[in-house]
């Protein structure tokens, strides 16, 4: 049990990493990427919503009837969200204010809603949590690779701190969102490739 | 009239809402693999933001607001979206079928596509009315249906051409060349905001 526990955690970290494998979750990811702190903030909030909405749907996976199951769903992200959206609003108002509409707009982030299809319905509550775990870091650790790409040759600084000598002018065309689409496709590409030199190995 | 010409030129183009909004990205990669499919994804896009855009207005404006409610948008929103959805369904295959048969398989896939609650969103962000509030959710809806059915052809051009490396093929090369699209249509940064 303690195996699979750890092999459904690590999956999402690497193997199914999913902005990164399979192109879920996108929207967000390209949209809050431009500082490493805005990404880290959006991030822990979808780790908080993937635990809580696998845990509770593998809580209630044996009541629900098939049909409506997409509601009930739904609805338990949405509550999750909301959770995530006052807290926030009462403890951490800056960053709220920052990430502005995509703290409500995790609800519709096709991660959250996949596990559930996927694999909360499936499995007992202990394996969802590791589940729902590894797919919210992997989802956090795909934003920071690309807001630490974004902000060090866009701004020339990380997590605020200067990184690049005084002179640097910042490519600017990465903060935008056109450079965002550009960096996250040459990103793919390499992931691409190394993954096949990988496999060779 | 002019302001809401203004409000079309902005939703539309200058703040497009797939490339400088980043609002339905999923689409853009999944459905864009065709013509046939990009167009159908668009069409329902349209219908379905139109519609609930305005229904989530009126809800916010006379049941939420004045019971105090705002904190429960987000649940409400989603609810309505998913529901409405449904109830799409459910019409045009009675009404509609060769509609239907169109629009259908895209239907499911429209609950959780981030633009129509991003729209729904935008519009009580910005305090619209609810005349604006129509225009904007149909013109930011007719900007995604655009930039989908032009991305199906590049997409439907390369693949004739054969010319992608390996390692852009499929999802790479379509975020560059997003990307590049992003570009020419933030070219019209400053004719409207």
């Amino acid at each position: 049990m303690a195996a699979r526990i750890v092999q459904e955690f690590t999956k999402g970290l690497w193997k199914e990493i999913a902005p990164l494998r399979f192109a879920l979750g996108i929207c967000s990811a390209l949209a809050v990427s431009t500082r490493v702190d805005n990404a880290l903030g959006l991030g822990i909030a979808v780790v908080f919503v993937t635990c809580m909405s696998n845990v509770l749907i593998s809580l209630v996976r044996n009541l629900v009837p098939d049909k409506v199951r997409i509601a009930v769903f739904i609805s338990i992200i949405a509550t999750a969200v909301v959770i995530v959206e006052l807290v926030m609003q009462a403890y951490f108002y800056p960053l709220f204010l920052v990430l502005g509409i995509w703290i409500p707009l995790i609800v519709v982030n096709c991660i959250v809603l996949g596990r559930a299809e996927a694999f909360a319905r499936k499995n007992p509550v202990a394996l969802s949590l590791a589940d729902g775990l590894g797919m919210g870091l992997g989802f956090t650790l795909s934003l920071l690779v690309i807001a630490s790409i974004r902000e060090v040759l866009g701004s020339g600084s990380w997590l605020g701190i200067a990184v690049l000598p005084d002179g640097y002018p910042g490519f600017g065309f990465l903060l935008r969102p056109p450079g965002a689409f550009v960096i996250f496709g040459v990103l793919l590409a390499a992931m691409n490739v190394v993954s096949k030199r990988l496999e060779k190995r | 009239m002019q302001d809401y010409l203004l409000l079309i030129i902005a939703a539309m183009f200058v703040n497009n809402i797939v490339l400088i909004l980043f609002l339905g990205n999923c689409p853009l990669v999944g459905v864009t693999s065709s013509m046939e499919s990009a167009f159908g994804m668009g069409a329902a896009v349209v219908f379905v933001t139109t519609l609930a855009g305005t229904a989530c207005w009126i809800v916010q404006r006379f049941a939420l607001e004045p019971l105090a409610l705002e904190y429960l948008q987000t649940l409400v929103f989603i609810l309505i979206i998913a529901s409405l959805v449904q109830f799409v369904e459910i019409v045009l295959q009675k009404v509609a079928p060769p509609l239907y048969r169109t629009l259908g398989i895209f239907l499911p896939l429209i609950t959780t596509n981030c633009m129509v609650f991003g729209a729904a969103i935008l519009s009580i962000k910005h305090d619209y009315t609810f005349l604006q509030t129509l225009v904007f959710c149909l013109a930011a809806a007719v900007g995604f249906a655009l930039v989908l059915v032009f991305m199906a052809g590049l997409r439907e051009r390369m693949e004739v051409s054969g010319r992608i490396p390996a390692a852009l093929q499929g999802v790479p090369i379509t975020m560059i060349t997003a990307g590049m699209m992003g570009l020419s249509f933030a070219g019209l940064l400053g004719m409207a905001h």
